[in-house]
């Protein structure tokens, strides 16, 4: 694997009891990758997005961030064949000795595994402070002022000083142009306002990877352009990000990546102008012909 | 009029008022404690509760704060304090002092109902705030500590008071185990004069005084508290 994958996805399913709502994603996300994700609702776009983070488990396949596991579980699908083997009373040798072997091969993966989920029982939160989230509820902390919202997780995590961190926080305030609000509680904020923050708020952990759910779709549409500009201005300074959005212009121009996703699998991946120009897909025909 | 003189040549002359200033002080010395008691008991309860894991250690603990819960809720504080009192903790060895007994009995029935209080409160809190905690790299345990619990306790205040208001009120059975209080001092008084119009009118205005005082305070805390909805 190359040095620059930043996130590698294998095979990820994810079921919510009988609903299986990822059916099989791969892809790996390199270092500066800007990935838009569109597609219609409830087609897993959110799930998949939360997935990468831990936020939701899933049911099977791999993650793997910056080189770790941050989830594993293949064994699902050894033990299924497990139980589907039925091994005859008068089997002969062969048939036992293969029987054996997938019995062997599933406690060794089962054993591989476990051990990678008690190492992410302690160290799933370190994995999380380099991967960055933006909600589209924005989710700030209402009890907390606007720059205790941005200060409170590099501080308690990262150990920075309460100077440094207010420092960082109002050099990444000026840059969202919200330098006057550092004082201020996010109920006194627009939802474009709120948004800047929770975006700062992501920075101020320096994260590795930015992770967006719809960051524009519970805003008024006069505030998308201002949160947009700010996820486009960090993209264009290098910072990895995976978009999960409606906003086709976006997709357009920032992304060096879109994808489709639908019925929970990626159907189509492309370069944002061939995508757009050139879909092959059927499905992503029918999909850019409503909402263009 | 004789009435109160009676009252009153009992409560200063023949020093009455140290009996009531014992009981008062034992009163509050069992709410407040027990309520802080209940506090802490219901906040590792509510926790255990929404801890969301399958680790058959945290089950185990999870059934017994539901039995828990069950009996200090099932059954009436002047049976819990005749039980524990008289029942188990002489059967247990345990020798106390009956204030503290009281506070320790009043402490686990408060902390019974604070725990649902606090699991209703850290339910209605937005389940986005602790996906935006962990999301930053917080584990459970500090999100709920430093993001939750502050939002929670905020919205559960007012109940809390209610809850604290009650306890205060609930304290006036403890007699049943010994323990002198407000409410027995004045009963004292009422006993030894066979005036008994005059005491229990004291007792009500002394509870009704305690309670708006609380009552007063709770409300200045809530308007501290929401300071951030300006």
């Amino acid at each position: 694997m190359s040095d620059n994958v930043i996130l590698s996805v294998k095979n990820l399913y994810k079921k919510f009891g009988k609903l299986e709502v990822l059916k099989g994603i791969d892809i790996d996300i390199k270092k500066g990758d800007v990935v838009a994700v569109i597609g219609p609702s409830g087609c897993g776009k959110s799930t998949f997005l939360r997935c990468l983070n831990r936020l939701e488990t899933p049911t099977a396949g791999e993650i793997l961030f910056e080189g770790n596991y941050i989830f594993k579980n293949e064994r699902i699908y050894l033990k299924q064949r497990l139980k589907s083997f039925v091994l005859p009373k008068n089997a002969d040798d062969a048939t036992k000795t293969e029987y054996e072997n997938l019995k062997a091969e599933y406690a060794a993966l089962r054993k591989e595994e476990k051990a990678i989920e008690k190492y992410l029982q302690k160290h799933l939160d370190l994995h999380r402070q380099k991967i960055g989230m933006v909600f589209q509820q924005f989710n700030l902390f209402p009890h907390l002022t606007v720059l205790q919202n941005v200060t409170l997780a590099p501080i308690r995590l990262k150990k920075l000083s309460q100077e440094d961190a207010q420092a960082q926080a109002q050099r990444l305030l000026k840059l969202v142009g919200l330098e006057d609000k550092a004082n201020v509680y996010p109920s006194t904020l627009s939802g474009g306002q709120k948004q800047r923050i929770a975006i700062v708020r992501a920075l101020a952990m320096s994260p590795d990877v930015m992770l967006f759910d719809e960051p524009t779709s519970a805003l008024d549409p006069e505030m998308v352009g201002e949160v947009l500009k700010v996820i486009t201005d960090l993209a264009k300074d290098g910072m990895t990000m995976v978009v999960v959005t409606h906003e086709m212009g976006f997709a357009k121009e920032v992304a060096n990546r879109v994808i489709f996703m639908s019925e929970g699998v990626i159907k189509e991946e492309n370069e944002p102008k061939a995508f757009f120009a050139n879909p092959k897909d059927e499905r992503l025909k029918e999909f850019l012909s409503k909402v263009l | 009029m004789s009435s109160i003189q009676t009252f009153c040549e009992y409560f200063f002359t023949y020093g009455g008022y140290k009996d009531y200033l014992y009981g008062l002080s034992n009163t509050a010395l069992i709410a407040v404690f027990g309520l802080l008691i209940g506090f802490v008991i219901g906040c590792l309860i509510a926790t255990v509760k929404i801890f969301p894991t399958k680790n058959p250690f945290i089950v185990v603990l999870e059934t017994i704060a539901d039995g828990y819960v069950a009996l200090f809720r099932g059954t009436p504080i002047v049976v819990q304090l005749l039980l524990l009192h008289f029942g188990l903790f002489p059967l247990l060895g345990i020798d106390l002092d009956a204030v503290v007994e009281a506070i320790i009995i009043f402490g686990l029935n408060s902390g019974a109902y604070m725990s649902e209080i606090l699991r209703g409160g850290i339910n209605a809190v937005d389940a986005g705030q602790m996906e935006a905690g962990r999301s930053l790299g917080f584990g459970f345990g500090e999100t709920m500590l430093r993001i939750i619990l502050p939002q929670a306790i905020k919205n559960i205040l007012p109940t809390l008071g209610n809850e604290f208001i009650a306890l205060l009120k609930e304290t006036s059975v403890v007699s049943f185990i010994a323990v002198i209080d407000v409410t027995r001092s004045l009963q004292s008084i009422a006993d030894s004069t066979y005036e008994y119009f005059v005491p229990y009118i004291v007792l009500a205005i002394t509870y009704l005084v305690i309670v708006l005082v609380i009552t007063y305070f709770i409300r200045i805390m809530e308007r501290r508290l929401s300071k951030n909805e300006r």
